[in-house]
């Protein structure tokens, strides 16, 4: 997969410049299926998924500037909220549902989680993993909330206020009765771990991305 | 002074009249073949369809876009008025460069019937009695309107249109054509409105009505005949109703409490406030180009608006299955259809599976942000247009077109 996805970045021929996490996700999406992206920004991975995977791409964002960036690109996107919005649409309206490094930042992340695999077949999340070593190690010898270049809000500032390590999001899926899928963890340079021992993953992913279904 | 604002107006010279008869429009008939089966149970003929066209109809007829106009808005859309002598209602949405651009698209619009501008409305002639139709004219629905303007794309010889796009009683007619003809609706903008009226919304609309009809020249809807026109009720309708499309916000930051020509306050009933001042002139300019039985007519058809009541109760019902794009608009300081009553909009639109942008426009100017120049509002309507009419394979404006 990471290769066939390197790949596929360097003979992109369209000008969307594409995060790494970006196109994991992408890659987990059938063709021609039914996506939500809950948090989707301007709308960048919405529109590689309607040009590369053909999808029905449909978004959500907070920001009135995302939603009119999205909607300029004719993207169907709603201005709303994950916390309180995804409780509208209808049991498994969607194929896909995605929530691409906003969990940390939503009031409830397991309420968020749970409509995510209500309302679609699968769940797709990726977030900043706060179990990184560099992290550690700035809040153990630092003695100070930790900075780096994911995570550059002073604690103060900060939209996140759900920070999770991959072990603590393994965990919740457990509890949610909800089933990995596929995973992957990225380092500091984003390119995927060889590895796929949790515990490795929890400390030297900087990133988690994960497919999730419901186990019934 | 007490009065001042209301002024006697003889019908002879009343604006509406003249409109109603011999519009500056272009006019459509439609005869005893081709009735109007209303939702009250009867059929209206002969029909008489007043509009406006902007822009040219490209050779597929894939470019046409229906804009329907709100409570006592009209076809003149981006012309001058032919009463007011003011600018079209939606100047800021519609012209060459516009979001609505009349270089590249064929923009059409009809004065709703019930209306007073040359669609056939309670001031025209009843061609059974001779006499104006006063109250004897149907009640009119939304639905009604809707497939009146049907007939009219009908005529034009255009089978699907582009979009169809207004604001408050003009988004009801945008959402019941996409319930109706979704066939026929590529992309539809409904904006600043609500798939029901509300308790409050009726209220108000009632309150407007028994304005009217307490006006001793109302003379039981037969004024026109008699000479006469309910001006002073007609007004008092228009500034109850003026003040709900604006926002506390707005009124307190243009008026404030602020003295009209005066350093003191006259301790009378005279307009001692600016704000005052203001409502009163809203109210007596309005009557010289509305008519007070057309006030009834679309105020009930607002009132009468439910659109999930035809689809069992089940607003994703009417857009089940629709193949349309919707763009839903709202604006935050909307108190008249507030956001609430748009998100309830998008939420049927999405359970129905339909394709549905939306976004909250903060504006401190109320309701009336649809018609003014608000940025964000004209962006997102550009950018939505334009993703349709590349989707529809429309060339885009000749360049220098502005």
């Amino acid at each position: 997969m990471t290769a066939k996805t390197r790949a596929n970045d360097t003979q992109r021929t369209h000008t969307i410049p594409a995060r790494v996490d970006l196109l994991l996700i992408a890659d987990m999406v059938e063709p021609r299926s039914r996506v939500l992206d809950v948090g989707c920004g301007d709308g960048t991975l919405l529109r590689l998924l309607a040009e590369e995977k053909e999808v029905d791409a449909r978004g959500i964002e907070l920001s009135q500037r995302g939603v009119n960036d999205c909607v300029a690109k004719g993207l169907s996107v709603i201005q709303g909220d994950a916390d309180t919005d995804l409780a509208g649409y209808p049991d498994k309206a969607f194929d896909y549902v995605i929530l691409s490094q906003t969990l940390q930042a939503t009031r409830q992340p397991r309420k968020v989680l749970e409509q995510m695999l209500r309302i679609g077949r699968h769940a797709i999340v990726s977030f900043p993993n706060f179990g990184h070593w560099r992290i550690r190690l700035q809040v153990a010898f630092g003695g100070h909330m930790p900075l780096t270049r994911n995570l550059s809000c002073a604690w103060y500032e900060t939209p996140n206020i759900h920070f999770c390590t991959i072990q603590d999001f393994i965990t919740l899926v457990r509890e949610i009765d909800a089933r990995i899928e596929r995973g992957v963890a990225l380092d500091h340079s984003g390119v995927p771990l060889n590895y796929s021992e949790p515990w490795i993953w929890n400390l030297f992913g900087e990133q988690g991305v994960f497919r999730l279904t419901r186990k019934r | 002074m007490i009065g001042s604002f209301v002024q006697f107006v003889p019908a002879s010279k009343a604006a509406g009249l003249r409109e109603v008869d011999a519009p500056n429009s272009l006019v459509v008939h439609f005869g005893a073949d081709r009735p109007l089966k209303m939702d009250a149970g009867v059929s209206l003929s002969p029909l008489t369809i007043a509009y406006q066209t902007y822009g040219d109809l490209n050779a597929n007829k894939s470019n046409a876009i229906l804009v329907c106009h709100a409570l006592t808005g009209d076809q003149h859309v981006a012309n001058e008025h032919p009463i007011t002598g003011k600018a079209g209602w939606w100047h800021t949405m519609v012209g060459p460069g516009r979001p609505i651009d009349t270089n590249r698209y064929f923009v059409i619009a009809s004065n709703v019937i019930g209306g007073c501008m040359g669609t056939t409305g309670p001031a025209s002639l009843n061609p059974a009695t001779g006499r104006p139709y006063g109250l004897d004219l149907p009640v009119v629905t939304i639905k009604d309107m809707v497939h009146a303007q049907a007939m009219l794309i009908d005529h034009l010889g255009i089978d699907m249109l582009l979009c169809v796009a207004g604001g408050s009683m003009g988004g009801m007619q945008v959402l019941q054509w996409a319930a109706s003809f979704p066939d026929r609706v590529f992309a539809a903008m409904p904006i600043a409105t609500a798939a029901r009226h509300s308790s409050q919304n009726i209220a108000f609309h009632e309150v407007g009505r028994q304005a009217v009809m307490a006006d001793p020249d109302w003379r039981q809807g037969r004024y026109l005949e008699e000479g006469v026109i309910p001006t002073k009720g007609l007004a008092v309708a228009r500034m109850a109703a003026h003040i709900t499309y604006l926002s506390d916000e707005a009124l307190q930051s243009k008026f404030g409490r602020k003295l009209q020509d005066r350093s003191a306050p006259t301790f009378s009933f005279d307009a001692d406030f600016q704000i005052e001042n203001y409502l009163r002139y809203q109210g007596t300019s309005f009557v010289d180009r509305f008519d007070a039985n057309s006030y009834l007519y679309v105020t009930r058809a607002c009132d009468y608006f439910d659109l999930a009541a035809d689809y069992g109760g089940s607003l994703a019902h009417a857009f089940k299955g629709s193949k349309s794009r919707f763009c839903v608009v709202s604006f935050n300081s909307d108190w008249l259809y507030p956001t609430q009553a748009s998100r309830a909009i998008v939420h049927a639109l999405n359970a129905g599976g339909a394709s549905v942008s939306f976004v909250d426009i903060e504006t401190d100017r109320g309701h009336d942000a649809f018609l003014l120049d608000t940025p964000e509002f004209i962006a997102t309507s550009r950018g939505f247009l334009d993703a349709a009419a590349r989707a529809r394979g429309i060339a885009p404006a000749k360049s220098g077109a502005i």
